[in-house]
């Protein structure tokens, strides 16, 4: 089926079989291997990509039901070079050791913040329960996403818990 | 991981829809796909054509009809947690609304949807059940209520017919001296993923005393039930903490408890009685 749709902001035309899924479009046909691919079976949240600007699981979602639709991925965020203000917590306050998780966090920590510009650090956690990271415990994520929220609102970020004397 | 081969049309019309499924006896009908697609990927169902309604206009809104809220067929599951209408007449099914999977998850996934699925450790069906919801199935040759009560058949198994759509569930106005309320606990502790168990209840109390009840349990048995008995005790009672604890202790009567991998049927059963007793508590607490 010919399917036509924006990514990352460029219109984008492509013939696929209904099965497949909109993850494997991005990185195997568009070569936009950031999204990750984690579990496969929709837990683990390294595949999220925004679709009409809301944060979904991109494994559980077919291309076919992306036809029109406007898509943003980690690839997307950075504008002119400049760093996404989530993609700047994450690399200021330590947020991610392999990486994995990384731009499937990221896409859901901004869709958080899209929504809610000034979340507590239990809506901050709760907001993230879609994605799973094996390496950090998430406390340097709930950070970094404490840092952008500061950023984009304009304020001076929280100083690093490592700077925070005992 | 990648489904069989399949045929896929994504008619814009219910209509073609309802067409589509009556020339095809073996398609499947596509909402948010958060339960179909992980299931056609694993390969444990494989369709021969897959009717996608997503792009059917008119589906995916919450509307007053007068005695009652009618939640569309596309409605997500986010616009169900968050939606004013839904809060003040279903509290119950916009709580097991918040609390199905995670954000990406309801950001897709239906409440019609949920309530098709029919999975025996979902959320919004004892919601629909307490709340004494009615679904509306259509098909190419017309179109039927089914009651809440009704439609939760077995596992994975609703009322509806394979030929047709549930294009909206209806949820009763809520009147004076009336609340409802969902607690669950999620496989993933406090009330994240699908439930160890969970229960929904929905009171009216009249004079001082609870005049109607329904109590309806999740993840214990082999479908999403009515837990009669528990609603049969509180009625006549004063509601206080002790009626309650007194009302929850018969959760498991006509109810059959099976055991699964998140729970024994010991616990699942000790479950059962404690998220009734909360259930209860808080929809006492919402009139
Ligand atoms: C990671 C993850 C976590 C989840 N956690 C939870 C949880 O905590 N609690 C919970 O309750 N659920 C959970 N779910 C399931 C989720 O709620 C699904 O959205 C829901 O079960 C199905 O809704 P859907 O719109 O996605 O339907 P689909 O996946 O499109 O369809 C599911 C089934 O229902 C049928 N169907 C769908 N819509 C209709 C309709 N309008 N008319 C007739 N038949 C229809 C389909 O034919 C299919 O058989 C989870 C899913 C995932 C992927
Ligand atoms: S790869 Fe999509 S949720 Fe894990
Ligand atoms: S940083 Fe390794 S999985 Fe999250």
């Amino acid at each position: 089926m010919e399917i036509t749709l924006k990514v990352n902001r460029r219109e984008v035309s492509a013939d696929v079989e209904p099965r497949t899924l909109l993850v494997h479009l991005l990185r195997e046909r568009l070569r936009l291997t950031g999204t990750h691919v984690g579990c496969e079976t929709g837990y683990c949240g390294a595949c999220t990509v925004h679709v009409n600007g809301t944060a979904v699981k991109s494994c559980t979602m077919l291309a076919v039901q992306a036809d029109g639709a406007d898509i943003t991925t980690i690839e997307g965020l950075a504008s002119n070079g400049d760093l996404h203000p989530v993609q700047e917590g994450f690399w200021e306050r330590h947020g991610l050791q392999c990486g994995y998780c990384t731009p499937g966090m990221i896409m859901s920590a901004v869709a958080l913040l899209d929504a809610n510009s000034n979340p507590s650090e239990d809506e901050i956690r709760h907001g993230l329960e879609g994605n799973l990271c094996r390496c950090t415990g998430y406390h340097n994520i709930v950070r970094a996403v404490e840092y952008a929220g500061a950023k984009m609102r304009g304020e001076e970020p929280p100083p690093p818990d490592w700077e925070v004397s005992a | 991981m990648f489904p069989r081969q399949f045929d896929y049309v994504a008619p814009t019309s219910l209509d073609e829809a309802l067409q589509a499924l009556a020339d095809n006896p073996n398609a499947k009908v596509m909402s948010g796909g958060m339960s179909l697609i992980p299931l056609m990927k694993l390969r444990l169902f494989s369709p021969q054509l897959v009717v996608d309604i997503g792009r059917i206009p008119g589906l995916d809104g919450i509307s007053d009809d007068g005695d009652h809220i009618a939640v569309g067929a596309l409605v997500r599951h986010a616009q169900t947690a968050s939606d004013p209408l839904v809060a003040a007449n279903a509290a119950a099914l916009a709580q097991a609304a918040a609390w199905t999977g995670d954000a990406q998850v309801r950001n897709r996934g239906t409440t019609c949807g949920a309530l098709a699925h029919a999975d025996i450790a979902a959320d919004q069906p004892a919601g629909a059940l307490a709340c004494g919801a009615t679904m509306v199935a259509r098909s190419a040759s017309g179109s039927r209520e089914i009651a809440a009560a009704d439609f939760f058949v077995d596992t994975l198994t609703s009322a509806l017919n394979d030929d047709e759509i549930l294009v909206e569930v209806r949820l009763p106005k809520a009147g004076a001296g009336e609340g409802s309320a969902y607690d669950k606990l999620g496989r993933r502790g406090g009330h994240s993923d699908y439930a160890v168990a969970g229960a929904a209840a929905w009171v009216r109390k009249a004079n001082g005393t609870v005049a109607e009840a329904r109590v309806a349990l999740t993840g214990v048995g082999s479908k999403p039930t009515l837990a009669p008995a528990v609603a049969a005790a509180i009625v006549g009672t004063d509601g206080s903490a002790d009626a309650v604890v007194a009302a929850a202790e018969h959760a498991l009567e006509g109810v059959t408890v099976l055991e699964d991998l998140y729970g024994s049927e010991e616990y699942k059963a000790h479950l059962a009685k404690v998220y009734a007793r909360r259930a209860l508590t808080s929809a006492l607490d919402a009139v």
